[in-house]
């Protein structure tokens, strides 16, 4: 036995620097939300509203319009990236993400049908819920036919599943009547200017990152694969199905609040592995954060780019996203 | 110090006759080799042992209770396995790799503590990779991955450690060394099996030997009693020629030598 050569200091394997910076980054992602706009809000005037002072028109601009809309933009692009950060651990594949893999979609034709049947409120959730469990039941038990998931068999599984939910989703428009149109077309747009309460999809988040945070280390095993991980002790059955069903139920939240956007699970989790390393415990926390600032950050872009229009932060993303997609799967091979 | 045992126990590999069925018994400090030809199931039975598949019949029992009726994270205390094949679609650094080896001793909320990193530290230094604790898992070569398997293996402070030919993808100086480390385990305690392709290392380093014929049928007994020409010839279906150095029995393949 030789232990001269330990070194005394034990380096903790958690790190909490980079949390704090992501956090950083994801306070001004919300402040510059607030600020940009038509009407462009000084600093010294935002910190005034938010005091609760300064003039009435700041104070509309921030507490009814732009800051609903901050939050609701950062709550759903956290939600996404920490879906996708749990369906790429789940199938030991850099390349899922809720919207490839048709999650989105599935979620998007569960809303238009139970919209289209004259419903609304919580049962459009939960129908935009069964639709992305649907989803991906559909395309794993497709993808998984030899016992594993080949990248490519999944990917074109989840690609092909999404393209019918599309077609689903034309037909719905295509009979549903002009008055109900616009409202439905949101879903299909990935458009954060129709968004509700921030706050249903904000709780889940933070709710969300609570439950996952002692389940980090679970994580890490499970991506060892399936075997080492119950050598290791973990039931690796139970935690797959519960991270199946999570993951489908933040990808529910996230399209109720605004619709499908995609590629924020992609991008994100890919960006953060790349600098942070593969410890889930810090992934999933830095998802929330960074997957929030980039989707408030892309939907303050959408919507000042040419102003006085509006686009879709949906686009944003899309044109982040296929480039990161692109070369993630040129690399994979 | 803890046993594993097997009772009547037939491993479930579709399409196959039961053959023999196992009893057998690796108590605290024995080192078992599992010898047979590819495809004679070696893996599957090793897999059975480490509870991650259901035998046909019978059952194998850890200490007193049946694997089935442990949970994962009880026999994971007890019982480490060496994979063949390794996932590293998220690599980690080195240390993170092998600290993962102490997942079934930390509750959800902990955090590894300096024993812990203490524990993981030592099981690379037993396998020669101290100062590659912050290297990407996925710049290793095969032999230093190999390495790590054991090493996260040993960091899980096993009782009883199965592996899959540990020996893999080792240069000659890794495999003595492994091999040393398997042997250190076994003196402090530890019961080992492995599955071997080399039947003179499985020689020089098993205290028993099973041999498991494709055909389902085996054998077992300690290791001298089991290196026995006719029957490895029959394990093998190779003619086999064989003579003493040091004391230590050499088997060689005949047809090769002869220029046939």
């Amino acid at each position: 036995m030789s232990g001269a050569n330990f070194q005394a200091s034990a380096i903790r394997p958690f790190r909490p620097l980079p949390l704090i910076i992501l956090a950083g980054i994801a306070l001004a992602s919300l402040l510059i939300a607030v600020r940009v706009g038509s009407v462009e809000i000084a600093l010294l005037d935002l910190w005034q509203v938010l005091c609760g002072n300064g003039n009435s028109l700041h104070q509309t601009l921030v507490f009814e319009l732009r800051l609903p809309r901050a939050l609701a933009a950062f709550a759903t692009g956290g939600l996404l990236a920490v879906a996708g950060s749990l369906m790429q651990v789940l199938l030991r594949n850099p390349l899922a993400d809720p919207y490839i893999l048709g999650l989105s979609s599935g979620s998007a034709v569960g809303a238009l049908f139970a919209m289209l049947m004259g419903l609304t409120g919580l049962i459009v959730s939960g129908a935009a819920f069964a639709g992305a469990l649907i989803s991906a039941t559909l395309v794993f038990t497709l993808a998984n036919g030899g016992g594993s998931w080949t990248p490519t068999r999944l990917l074109l599984t989840g690609v092909i599943i999404s393209s019918g939910w599309s077609a689903l989703v034309t037909f719905m428009l295509a009979i549903s009547p002009s008055d109900k149109l616009p409202g439905m077309l949101f879903w299909l747009m990935g458009d954060l200017a129709y968004s509700g309460s921030p706050w249903p999809a904000l709780l889940v988040l933070i709710s969300t990152c609570l439950i996952l945070t002692p389940l980090g280390r679970s994580l890490n095993v499970l991506a060892r694969g399936p075997m080492q991980a119950a050598t290791l002790g973990i039931q690796v059955k139970q935690m797959e199905w519960g991270i199946y069903i999570f993951a489908s139920l933040l990808t529910a939240f996230a399209v109720t609040t605004a619709g499908s956007i995609g590629f924020v699970g992609l991008i994100i989790p890919h960006m953060l592995r790349l600098v942070l390393g593969n410890d889930q415990r810090l992934i999933l926390p830095a998802s929330a954060l960074a997957g929030g600032s980039l989707l408030t950050l892309a939907d303050t872009l959408a919507r000042s780019i040419i102003a006085p229009q509006q686009l879709p932060a949906g686009v944003i993303t899309a044109m982040l996203g296929v480039p990161t997609f692109l070369y993630l799967l040129h690399r994979s091979r | 110090m803890s046993t594993l045992r097997c009772e009547n126990l037939v491993i479930d590999i579709p399409g196959r006759a039961d053959g023999t069925a196992l009893d057998f018994e690796a108590k605290p400090g024995e080192i078992w080799g599992i010898l047979g030809p590819n495809g004679a199931g070696k893996t599957t039975l090793l897999h059975t042992l480490a509870g991650l598949r259901a035998p046909r019949h019978g059952q194998v029992i850890l200490n007193n209770a049946t694997l089935a009726t442990l949970r994962r994270k009880e026999i994971a205390k007890k019982l480490a396995v060496i994979f063949q094949e390794r996932q590293d679609g998220f690599p980690g650094t080195v240390l993170e790799t092998v600290l993962i080896g102490r997942h079934p001793f930390l509750s959800p909320w902990d955090i590894e503590t300096a024993d812990d990193i203490a524990i993981a530290r030592q099981a690379l230094l037993d396998v020669e990779m101290e100062g590659l604790e912050d290297r990407l898992v996925n710049t290793l070569s095969g032999g230093e991955r190999q390495r790590l398997a054991i090493a996260t293996a040993l960091c899980q402070t096993p009782d009883i450690l199965l592996g899959d030919e540990p020996s893999n993808h080792l240069d000659l100086h890794h495999q003595v060394k492994v091999l040393q480390i398997l042997r250190k385990q076994a003196q402090r305690g530890t019961s080992i099996v492995l599955c071997l392709h080399d039947l003179n290392l499985a020689a020089r380093c098993c205290d028993k030997l099973l041999l498991l014929y494709p055909s389902g049928e085996a054998c077992w007994g300690d290791c001298d009693t089991m290196l026995v020409t006719p029957a490895l010839e029959k394990l093998y279906n190779t003619a086999l020629m064989t003579t003493e150095l040091d004391g230590q029995r050499i088997f060689l393949p005949k047809e090769l030598s002869n220029g046939n």
